[in-house]
């Protein structure tokens, strides 16, 4: 499944479509295109899946709402909410649909609400509609009094972005998808039919090359010979607050959207905590993932716009995504002046909505190049689900813990996580103790990891074989410790 | 369903205290449940000695004090003691749920004692702008990795916080030959023990900043170093005192927060701002027949007030439990 | 001279004025225990302390196992201490009280396990 670099990637192995980047955009590509009789490889540079800017996302479906008519993100956005739920059941995923309200402060943020809602008909938007502040005092009754109106859009959920990653990627490789991760993309020359690649010191061909790179999608165009578009980091900051919040709000609070932004949001994610922000910053280094005190003031003043109530002593986690910004709408595209290549860049929000849409569309466009895409006689639709105690009844784990002991192993006190999922995790490619914690949600509780860390290493260090010394927060250079006495 | 009058949650030394407490005061049903897979709590970790001088009139390392009560309860049949077991939910009725390997158990004790000790105030807590590399650490875990596991965190430590886990670390991260560059503090005295000013930091010559803050923690994918500044009697910077210490781990030790997320979850009244139980009386909550005891109930300075405290809930529990019957 | 200095004897932490003349003490005020005294005079002549450390297992239910020197020994020695017990192996079972390092340094104090570790 996912391997690492170097590993088993022969001399020019010849692929039919090789998918650069293993967010959430290339991993709904390539299960995709695994419906189909292809070669087809997925290259992440990062030593695990979703690294790049999918373990930052706010993990929103939008109903398709604030995004404006005629451009093709629009579109995209309402397709891709109704695809995610198709998509959710057959890969196992948690996905709550707990609807939207767009709040309105005033009269004429109030009439803003009537074109917004509008413009989201037309872009055939279900269940739209305004509702008065008696509906919002008795469906939302810690928002504002401040709040006069709203628009209620039923079809907005919440997922888990980096599972979702995780979960399209699983599946594409059950269908033969062979998924690269530590892997970075040195090299592409176009030859006649395709594309020589270099990647970690290995070369192979490609027929069609789809540059889902993120952040770096100019860098990859670039290298393959075009250089039509800038990728411009866009940075946000959020706020995680303590679960015991979790029903601190119903729907997901969206303050009227701006030129840029959606706002300083009030959501949660799917695990359960009430989220907060994100921020909307230009900044010019695409690894620029800092927390500012400017940031953390900005979404309290924000967020509290929405819910008063909010209480910065409950904030127990932070975390900064950069949006890939490549102008207003998203670019994707077969690129005639270099046959073979599509690029899909550019997708900022609502790209997680988007992305099965996208990757039908994908797939639309190769076909349309000169792709043969026969389907395959037999396709694994449904992904081999895991366990997790945090989202299961009791009744359920003791039945779990009847099969495998494992399940009564609590490692992770604060997220009750067990042994067995963290060893299950592992054999689904998480290496890091990040990728521990995006597979399990160990570590990511309220005590930060004080207590499970040393565990969580010391199996994370059985079962890939490694000293403890080698065990990384997310790849190299990020080693948790730096020298192990028993090993002296 | 098994029947047991007493089930203590928590096998630290509140835990420990309890049970031997209500046995000796008639409880002779009791079962003493622990995650880990020895009694002990949070005293394995604590090598250092300045434990039992009130209680044992001996001064005595974490274990060497932990041992000391694990031995009385190996003594008493009446005390059952289950380990690598994890309490994962506590109803108001007081039945509690219970994960350890191989099974799932519910038991429905006629009393609790909850005695689940601390988490720590973590960076985020705290609000420390910057980046999210590897090599932060709260103290506690830092002292896990370094007395339990034989892991050093890092060679160039700069400590955020003077209370006693800070200056404990400080001296345990120069002992195992790492270099502590700094000490900040936002006060203007240390919060812990004069004591360990003494023999942790002025033993060893270790700066201490106080009245300080870390603005800022640099660094991709490790820690690279921290940016410091003087703050004024409102916390707030002092512009153009601004400095860089560079660094390659930062070790939080910002407070303590009591675990009550069981009592909570059955509904027990709990005090927002501090996290303790709110009770009438000491060790009670808001359920009848479900005592808190320990750090969980208020955080102590010295293992021996945690003694103290837990040995009095163990009381209360069988005064508890004789009136019920 | 009066010097002023925290007494680590215990908790307390009193804060002792230690009087000294011709390199000798000659009056302690401050203490609220007799211990104060005598913590005054050793930290003036040769302050002393307890080393308590871990050391390096193998084949036992822990990598660890915590230690103590019996009797606290010359703070000037600690680090040197240190490089002692950094060489050291257990692979035998140990319990509380268990003789480590017979005579650490050559200073007459002992090296003793502070916790029991099985196999």
């Amino acid at each position: 499944m996912a391997r690492g670099s170097g590993e088993n990637l022969n001399e020019m192995k010849r692929y039919d479509v090789v998918i650069v980047g293993g967010g959430v955009v290339g991993s709904a590509i390539a299960r995709e295109l695994s419906r189909y009789k292809l070669s087809v490889g997925l290259f992440e540079k990062e030593v695990e899946l979703a690294f790049g800017i999918s373990k930052s996302n706010s993990g929103i479906i939008h109903p398709g709402t604030q995004n404006p008519p005629g451009l093709l993100k629009s579109k995209l956005c309402v397709q891709g909410n109704a695809l995610t739920r198709i998509l959710a059941k057959e890969l196992f995923i948690d996905f709550k649909e707990v609807g939207e309200l767009v709040v309105a402060f005033d009269k004429e943020e109030a009439a803003r609400l009537v074109q917004i809602k509008k413009d989201g008909q037309a872009l055939k938007v279900p269940g739209l509609r305004i509702v008065d502040k008696k509906w919002l005092r008795k469906n939302e009754p810690n928002l504002s009094d401040k709040a006069i109106a709203a628009l209620y859009a039923p079809t907005a959920g919440i997922i888990s972005p980096y599972r979702w990653v995780y979960d399209f990627a699983e599946n594409a490789a059950q269908n033969g998808v062979e998924i690269h991760t530590g892997v970075k993309v040195d090299s592409i020359l176009p030859k006649d039919e395709g594309f020589e690649i270099t990647a970690s010191g290995e070369t192979f061909t490609a027929r069609y090359l789809v540059n889902a790179a993120g952040l770096y999608a100019d860098d990859v165009s670039k290298m393959a010979g075009l250089d039509s578009f800038k990728i411009k980091p866009r940075k946000g900051e959020a706020f995680l607050l303590d679960k015991k919040n979790e029903y601190m709000t119903r729907h997901l609070l969206f303050p009227l959207p701006s030129k840029i932004s959606k706002g300083i949001l009030v959501t949660r994610t799917s695990d359960g905590n009430p989220m907060i922000g994100p921020t909307a910053e230009d900044v010019t280094d695409k690894e620029d993932l800092s927390i500012t005190a400017a940031g953390l003031k900005k979404v309290l003043e924000g967020s509290r716009k929405l819910i008063p109530s909010i209480n910065e002593n409950s904030i127990i986690a932070y975390f900064t995504g950069l949006r890939p910004v490549a102008g207003e709408d998203f670019i994707i595209r077969h690129e005639n002046s270099v046959p073979g290549l599509v690029n899909v860049a550019g997708i900022q929000s609502p790209g997680l909505t988007a992305a099965p849409a996208i990757a039908l569309m994908v797939a639309g466009i190769l076909k349309d190049n000169g792709l043969e895409m026969k389907k395959k006689a037999y396709f694994h639709k449904y992904r081999q689900k895991e366990a997790h105690l945090f989202s299961i009844p009791l009744g359920q784990t003791k039945k779990l813990i009847k099969k495998d002991a494992g399940y009564g192993d609590i490692v992770c006190r604060c997220e009750m996580v067990s042994a067995k999922e963290v060893r299950d995790a592992i054999s689904r490619g998480a290496r890091t103790m990040d990728g521990i914690k995006f597979r399990t949600r160990a570590q990511a509780g309220r005590c930060h990891g004080s207590f499970c860390t040393t565990r969580l290493m010391k199996i994370l260090a059985e079962e890939t074989g490694t000293p403890l010394t080698n065990i990384t927060k997310r790849g190299k250079g990020s080693e948790i410790v730096k020298k192990d006495r028993s090993s002296d | 369903m098994i029947k047991k009058d007493l089930v203590i949650v928590g096998g630290g030394p509140a835990g420990m205290a309890a049970a031997v407490s209500a046995y000796e005061n008639g409880v002779k049903n009791i079962l003493l449940i622990e995650r880990d897979q020895y009694l002990g709590g949070i005293l394995n970790q604590c090598v250092h000695t300045g434990f039992g001088l009130g209680y044992f009139k001996e001064n005595l390392t974490g274990p060497e004090y932990a041992d000391r009560f694990t031995q009385k309860i190996k003594a008493i049949p009446g005390i059952e003691v289950s380990l690598r077991s994890f309490a994962v939910k506590l109803a108001k009725d007081k039945t509690l749920t219970y994960l350890r390997p191989g099974s799932l158990e519910v038991i429905r004790p006629k009393a609790l004692i909850m005695a689940t000790g601390c988490r720590e105030k973590t960076r985020e807590v705290i609000h420390i702008p910057g980046t999210r590399p590897a090599g932060i650490f709260s103290a506690g875990l830092a002292q896990k990795l370094i007395n339990i596991e034989g892991l050093l965190p890092g060679k160039e430590v700069v400590i955020i916080g003077s209370g006693d886990i800070g200056l404990i670390m400080a001296r345990r991260f120069v002992l195992e030959g790492a270099k502590v560059k700094a000490i900040i503090e936002i006060e203007g005295k240390s919060r812990g023990l004069a004591r360990n000013m003494v023999q942790c930091v002025e033993d060893f010559e270790i700066p201490v900043y106080f009245s300080h803050r870390v603005l800022k923690i640099h660094g991709k994918d490790r820690v690279e170093k921290v940016s410091v500044a003087k703050v004024d009697g409102s916390m707030n910077e002092i512009a153009g005192t601004e400095f860089d210490i560079s660094c390659d781990t930062v070790l939080v030790s910002v407070g303590l927060i009591p675990e009550n997320e069981l009592i909570e979850m059955a509904g027990a009244a709990i005090d927002k701002k501090t996290n303790s139980p709110v009770s009438k009386e000491v060790n009670k909550t808001s359920i009848p027949g479900v005592f808190v005891c320990g750090n969980s109930f208020k955080v102590y300075d010295l293992v021996d007030s945690v003694t103290a405290d837990s040995e009095l809930a163990g009381k209360q529990a069988a005064i508890y439990l004789r009136n019920s019957r | 001279m009066i010097k002023n200095m925290v007494c680590i004897e215990c908790p307390k932490g009193c804060v002792l004025a230690v009087d000294i003349e011709n390199d000798k003490v000659v009056k302690v005020q401050g203490a609220k225990c007799p211990k104060g005294a005598a913590y005054a005079v050793m930290e003036t002549h040769d302050p002393m302390r307890v080393l308590t450390a871990t050391v390096v297992s193998e084949g036992l239910e822990l990598r660890l196992i915590p230690v103590r020197t019996n009797k606290p020994i010359p703070k000037k020695d600690i680090l040197r201490a240190m490089e002692e017990i950094r060489k050291i192996k257990v692979n035998a079972p140990v319990k509380v009280g268990d003789i480590i390092i017979k005579d650490l340094l050559g200073l007459g104090v002992k090296l003793v396990a502070t916790r029991s570790v099985a196999l």
